[in-house]
């Protein structure tokens, strides 16, 4: 705006002081953008020699040349410019009514948990030797980022018990999608199965996945005590299944007791047996490979991420060392090489399975990955190291369990008598509502669990300890 | 002439550096067995102790014999390595985000979902569509999403018989793969002797099967189909709705929209246009925007703003569903939600034109060197990217392409896109970005020069790179053979 008029308006309406004041804003905005301190001006230095040489007078009669008329757009996009010094007050002023939780408070899980990342983690992944690299096409000059991601894999590998690992996808809920249409590619039998008591953003997702391939979904159902069903599951079975789908534990928390009868039973009639996996609990669990799966997913994002709001997250994908399996794998794997003079290096392995070799013929689309959370991840797993992971599972399983006992105290009710390892859910036996209770906690600063099959599904995270027992019984105590 | 010389450090395997005993302690045990019946508990863990700061130093010795865009030009074509500025990342890690749960009500956080609902409409108006969904987590998950919309879109309306894609052959990878993952058949159609989609190709392609078809504009020889709107006719006619693939959105934005262009789709990799850092791989982020028809069939929850309020709704009436647990990568929308406020829509539009600037400088002094070849009509400046041939060099000495960008390697500079696109022999393809400077872009022509000048008069110097970087050429092939291949550290012991 000119300036002129806009003085004028402010001098007319006799604000002369806020005048003065938008007159020192303009001259600091013109200052800021003739200045050099601000980052994104190295885009804006000269080009004018190089227009000449490419003989073009200006941009202007560059773009004529290219684009079509009728095509050009002859406004300004609609973004205002924010002066770089102001960006971050200009967003906390946005968030400053926003609450954010103490994790200590959040009972929240079911597919991101509050999770203490360990500076280290962050210092590392933030380099910009790791942040500002590209996919390692060019291996040679790349083997720092293939190295961690092998690393990554490999320790993954050891976490789930499984032979192969891939350099990450999306996120659990579509590596879960993944899986399944993996499943139908090996198998081609046009049904696949998926467990009772799948969080319900994750079935929407593989749901999304299985209808744009045009395969058909079914469910399990449970018994009385929360276990799988297997008379019912052996009939579906007997139809022809390419796969089915078991979160362990399962989305109220528990782990299904009859799961090895399950996972033999279909093996039995041939169907490829997927397990969905927190891997902060396997630690202490028998993990995928030990009971059997041929293909495990997960979320990685307790393994040194922060929630971020559910992205950037971490889709963990892992398979048997079978090479039809591997084969037919979605997803980057890095693998250890050979340079020609025979020394030890990494590579991208396995690419014919890839979208851009293979076009159409590929077994994903998947491109872009989640490398950089593959990296964070393996930094705090070589961090923990064995012992680091045992005591975070043992203190969440431990803790999980006294909350629970508490709780019960109140006059909360086990939604089954199953074992969990740091979700456990529980009905209220109260006449207030699960949607009623959550708000009355939240406006005291607590976020709980969030409620499926009627039951509040109660998750631990390691910021928790008596003291936040404590205050949360307090509270329910009140309320209830 | 710049010498150059990567790290290398040898650094073993993590597992070699500490102490690995799998048994898992007895007290441990114990403690599960309270709680977990026998059978599924676990008795072996087999992850290596490691002192922390041998750990620190492990990684940090790995960030070191890496690359990246903070060290030098990355003209890889389609990929857009452009700056990604600081600042962002330290405003990044001031905000409250570790423990933002996406499952906390949102009312509670009213303001950070309108920063969210601030950058859709951003992106609307950069792309001239009317909704945008955040989901996607990356480019290729956004083109899944534009294909299960078109499929959804069809069914609605009766057509579900219509189940054939076009993709033209210059096409990157993931459209026709992404086109399969939703069910659909691809029909592949020819570029004409201007390196554009061949019309007459294009018409006798079509059919009432035809459901739709993904295009990249400008495409991945950059240059911009300037048929576009006859494109969009055509497809219209049958009842196909045409798919913006975003990739090389950075090349337009602020001079022309996909939206005017007569796409009803499009995604937009936030990596690319609007700088947030690649990470080796990823997160990226591939927002997907439609023309007001198609609103109703973009993915739940849907972030709306009614009231006053900004709701996340999940009652769209034809949603083809969900493709991410959440609602997309947040981090990595936060950053170019920065970068483009700090940038701000009158100067987007200097971005756009330095990088086009940039990369028709270069390919101006790339085709002066001997055995350089540029594919398609001369006379046309490409865009933010461009595609040489050096089939004539290799026909000359026997140095192919793969071979020059090894050697370019040995000077610490990255090599561009090679062999592709699939349609040009020998294939280079160059996207110095807006980030490169004249006098990088100069030193980068030498350095190619100089290779060139060596591949011709002793083809050997350039055929045994590289020498410089932390490992010598590698074999690929060895990795991926299932008798000599590790694809990780167990599988090598089991081998062994």
């Amino acid at each position: 705006m000119n300036i002129n008029v806009q003085y004028k308006i402010y001098f007319k309406e006799n604000i002369v002081s806020r005048a003065i004041l938008y007159l020192f804003d303009y001259t600091a905005n013109i200052h800021e953008q003739r200045g050099s301190r601000m980052e994104m001006d190295l885009t804006f230095d000269d080009i004018s020699d190089m227009l000449k040489e490419i003989g073009y007078k200006d941009v202007k009669e560059l773009f004529e040349k290219i684009l079509p008329k009728s095509i050009m757009y002859n406004d300004t996009p609609k973004i205002p410019m924010v002066p770089e010094k102001k960006i971050r007050n200009h967003i906390l002023n946005k968030l400053r009514k926003d609450r954010f939780f103490n994790p200590e408070k959040i009972y929240l899980g079911g597919g991101v948990w509050p999770t203490y990342i360990p500076s280290i983690v962050s210092y590392i992944i933030s380099r910009t030797e790791f942040l500002t690299s590209y996919t390692p096409y060019q291996a040679e000059i790349s083997q720092g980022t293939m190295q961690a991601l092998y690393e990554y894999q490999s320790i993954m590998a050891e976490l789930l018990d499984m032979d192969v690992v891939n350099s990450s996808m999306y996120d659990w809920a579509s590596a879960a999608g993944e899986a399944l249409l993996m499943s139908y590619r090996i198998k081609k039998k046009p049904m696949v199965l998926v467990s009772p008591h799948i969080a319900a953003n994750r079935k929407k997702v593989i749901e999304t996945y299985l209808w744009g391939a045009g395969v058909e979904l079914d469910t399990l159902s449970t018994d009385e005590e929360g276990n799988i069903d297997i008379k019912n599951m052996n009939k579906k079975l007997n139809d022809g299944v390419s796969g089915v789908y078991i979160e362990y534990p399962n989305s109220l928390g528990y782990i299904y007791e009859n799961l090895d009868e399950v996972i033999q039973k279909i093996h039995e009639y041939g169907a490829l047996v997927i397990l969905g996996v927190d891997p902060v609990t396997l630690p202490i669990i028998k993990p995928p490979g030990e009971l059997d799966a041929d293909i495990a997913v997960g979320e990685g994002q307790p393994l040194g991420l922060p929630m971020s709001f559910g992205g950037p997250l971490l889709g963990i994908f892992a398979v048997r060392g079978d090479m039809i399996l591997i084969r037919n794998m979605p997803g980057r794997i890095i693998g250890l090489t050979r340079d020609i003079e025979g020394n030890r290096a990494f590579a991208m392995i396995l690419q014919t399975r890839e979208q851009h070799i293979r076009r159409e013929k590929a077994t994903s689309n998947i491109c872009t990955n989640e490398a950089l959370s593959a990296i964070a991840s393996a930094i705090y797993l070589s961090l923990l190291g064995k012992d680091g992971l045992l005591k975070l599972s043992t203190r969440l399983l431990v803790n999980a369990h006294k909350l629970r006992e508490k709780l019960l105290e109140l006059g909360f009710e086990d939604r089954y008598a199953l074992p969990f390892i740091r979700e456990f859910s529980l009905k209220v036996d109260k006449p207030i509502k699960t949607s009623q209770l959550i708000q009355e906690l939240a406006d005291r600063d607590i976020l709980f669990g969030r409620v499926e099959d009627d039951s509040h599904v109660i998750s631990i995270n390691e910021y928790h300890d008596e003291e936040s027992f404590d205050e949360l019984m307090n509270i329910l105590g009140e309320i209830l | 002439m710049r010498r150059y010389r990567q790290a290398k450090w040898d650094e073993p395997i993590i597992f070699d550096l500490g102490h690995l005993d799998e048994t898992i302690d007895e007290k441990i045990i114990e403690i599960t067995s309270k709680y977990v019946p026998n059978k599924y508990v676990r008795k072996k863990l087999a992850i290596p102790d490691i002192p922390k700061t041998r750990t620190i130093r492990h990684f940090m010795r790995l960030t070191q014999m890496n690359y990246a865009v903070d060290l030098g030009l990355y003209p890889l074509g389609s990929c857009t390595m452009k700056y990604n500025p600081k600042f962002v990342e330290y405003i990044l890690a001031q905000l409250p985000l570790s423990n933002l749960h996406p499952l906390q009500p949102s009312e509670t956080i009213q303001g950070f979902l309108s920063i969210l609902y601030e950058f859709k409409k951003y992106l609307c108006d950069l792309t001239g569509m009317d909704a945008f969904t955040l989901q996607p987590a990356a480019g290729a998950h956004g083109e899944y999403v534009g294909v299960l919309i078109i499929k959804k879109y069809h069914e609605v309306n009766g057509n579900s018989f219509k189940d054939e894609i076009i993709v033209p052959d210059s096409a990157h990878g993931t459209n026709p793969a992404s086109a399969k993952m939703g069910g659909f058949k691809i029909v592949e159609i020819p570029s004409d002797k201007h390196g554009l989609v061949d019309i007459e190709a294009l018409k006798s392609a079509i059919s009432k099967y035809t459901a739709g078809m993904m295009l990249t504009n400008p495409n991945t020889l950059g240059l911009f189909e300037k048929n576009v709107l006859e494109i969009s006719r055509i497809i219209h006619e049958v009842d196909g709705l045409l798919y913006y693939d975003g990739a090389n959105l950075n090349a337009i934005i602020g001079w022309a929209r996909p939206g005017d262009m007569g796409f009803d789709i499009v995604h937009v990799n936030l990596h690319k246009t609007l700088g947030t850092p690649h990470g080796g791989g990823g997160p990226g982020s591939g927002p997907v925007g439609v023309k007001n028809f198609l609103k109703e069939y973009l993915p739940i929850p849907y972030l709306d703003h009614k009231g006053g309020e900004y709701i996340l709704r999940e009652d769209l009436k034809y949603t083809i569903g969900k493709v991410h647990g959440y609602y997309g990568n947040i981090g990595v929308i936060l950053r170019a939600y920065m970068y483009l406020i700090s940038v701000g829509g009158d100067r987007l539009k200097k971005i756009s034109a330095k990088a086009v600037v940039n990369s028709n400088y270069m390919l101006k002094k790339m085709v002066k060197i001997k055995g350089v070849e540029l594919p398609y009509d001369p006379n046309m400046p490409r865009m933010h990217e461009f595609v040489v041939s050096l089939k004539k060099l290799k026909n000359d000495t026997g140095v192919t392409t793969r071979d020059v960008a090894k050697k370019l390697l040995d000077y610490g500079l990255h090599p561009p896109t090679i062999y592709f696109p699939l349609i040009v022999e020998e294939a280079m393809m160059f996207e110095p970005t807006e980030s490169a400077s004249k006098e990088e872009i100069d030193e980068y022509i030498t350095i190619f020069n100089k290779i060139i000048e060596d591949a011709y008069r002793n083809p050997s110097t350039v055929k045994n790179s590289p020498n410089n970087t932390s490992v010598k050429r590698i074999d690929e092939a060895y990795g991926s053979r299932p008798k000599t291949m590790a694809p990780t550290y167990r599988w090598l012991k089991k081998r062994a």
